[in-house]
């Protein structure tokens, strides 16, 4: 299923070709991985629709399917994403395989799903292998961050957060590093990601005495869950052409599919995580991680669609 | 719907130079200069100017500003409160008048 676009906006592929643009890939030097989509929250953004009802995640078979993949090829970042990546049973088999062979390991987080009994041991592997945590933090404010992840969520974040700043992730020189991720609450677009960060810096310093290393700032997906709203709150085609009039060629060049691949909980390939959300495959084709015998290969077309939009408008998605 | 006021002419704003594009040109160049980055941030100076939007009732501006607010990373208990001052001000700039009503009276009456 792909998204319908308003009349009013041109098909992403068109507006490539119009302006003889393409979207091929260059090397694969980062390999993302979804372990599924149960997640403990169900955020309004969420272009998965991830969530507490939410069966699918990746199995032990898959999971060793990636290590694999991951020795077999040199990849500089590794990226593991959910739903709640903790929630799946396997991840600790998961990143303690993708460590130490000098790739850089990140887990994106809610923070919420870091927090309860059980997830010592992953914190603790967290330290030891010096994994990057990916936070997500949308707002400094506490009602604006709860429409978007839910009643009771702020606060249990801060809290998180204090715990892992606590444990040197953030401090200088700990090599630990937490980086933030805020994603708008509604339907418009983020602009000047490094005066956002100065502020949030100042602000959860000055109230909360939490550090981090980087904040980044993307638009949200017109996919999914965060789609769903657009179209019910009448904001879909503002919305739309927003990230269309937004569009920076510059941003295509740097944008995250031309080097990534990614693999999906039921070991699927996928050019990124957003092709993943609606089905479509790795350069357009359906291809399983067990079939995969090399990477694919530089001038490779990627698979577009419209959400992709939202990747190229201002400075892009990374 | 028939108004004065129509949200597509938001957009076209810079289509107000066709017939006097230098002094359009002088205008917007000091408008971008005002909202750029100085000792106030980006952010300040949009709150500032959703404030004022309020104050001269200007329905283009609230719409634009309040984007632009949002966009810059406020959040809307920050926007009412820089509403608040605007409305405090625009009450408190027409009671202080009041002197004068009361200065005058004093003098016309016994
Ligand atoms: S956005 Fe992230 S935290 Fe929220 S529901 Fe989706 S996967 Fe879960």
């Amino acid at each position: 299923m792909t998204s319908k676009l308003p009349q009013m906006v041109e098909p992403f592929s068109q507006s490539l070709k119009s302006r003889g643009l393409s979207l091929t890939r260059l090397k694969s030097t980062v390999l993302q991985i979804n372990v599924g989509l149960l997640c403990n929250l169900a955020c309004r953004h969420c272009h998965l629709e991830a969530g507490p009802a939410r069966q699918e995640i990746m199995s032990a078979d898959t999971v060793s399917q990636v290590v694999e993949l991951s020795k077999r090829f040199s990849f500089g970042v590794i990226d593991v994403t959910g739903g709640a990546p903790e929630m799946n049973p396997h991840i600790l088999d998961l990143l303690g395989g993708l460590s130490g062979r000098g790739a850089r390991v990140m887990l994106r987080s809610n923070l919420t799903a870091m927090d309860g009994p059980g997830r010592e041991q992953l914190i603790d592997l967290c330290l030891d292998k010096k994994v990057v945590i990916v936070a997500s933090f949308p707002a400094l404010n506490e009602t604006q961050a709860e429409s978007q992840r839910g009643k009771g969520i702020f606060l249990k974040s801060i809290e998180v957060l204090q715990r892992l700043n606590g444990l040197g992730y953030g401090k200088t020189g700990s090599g630990l590093e937490l980086n933030l991720v805020s994603n708008p609450a509604g339907a418009f677009i983020p602009n000047n990601q490094s005066q956002l960060e100065d502020r949030f810096r100042q602000i959860l310093m000055n109230k909360w005495g939490i550090e981090f290393n980087q904040l980044f700032s993307f638009a949200n997906v017109p996919l999914g869950r965060f789609k769903k709203w657009l179209v019910a709150s009448g904001n879909y085609v503002s919305y739309m052409e927003k990230l269309a009039h937004s569009q920076n060629p510059c941003a295509l060049d740097g944008v995250m599919c031309r080097s990534l691949i990614s693999v999906g909980w039921d070991g699927y390939l996928y050019d990124c995580d957003f092709n993943q959300a609606i089905g479509l495959g790795l350069g357009g084709q359906q291809i399983h991680i067990s079939e995969l015998e090399e990477l694919p290969v530089p001038g490779l077309e990627i698979a577009v669609s419209d959400h992709c939009y939202a990747c190229t408008a201002g400075s892009g998605f990374t | 719907m028939e108004s004065y006021y129509q949200p597509e002419d938001l957009p076209k704003f810079a289509e107000i130079g066709q017939e006097a594009p230098e002094l359009a040109k002088k205008f917007f160049d000091y408008y971008n200069a005002v909202f750029a980055e100085g000792e106030l941030s980006e952010r300040e100076k949009s709150l500032i100017a959703l404030a004022v939007a309020h104050a001269v009732q200007c329905p283009y501006c609230i719409d634009a500003y309040t984007q632009t607010c949002l966009e810059k990373g406020s959040n809307k208990a920050e926007m009412t409160e820089a509403i608040h001052v605007a409305t405090a001000i625009r009450g408190g700039a027409s009671l202080v008048h009041g002197l004068q009503m009361r200065n005058t009276a004093q003098k016309l009456s016994f």
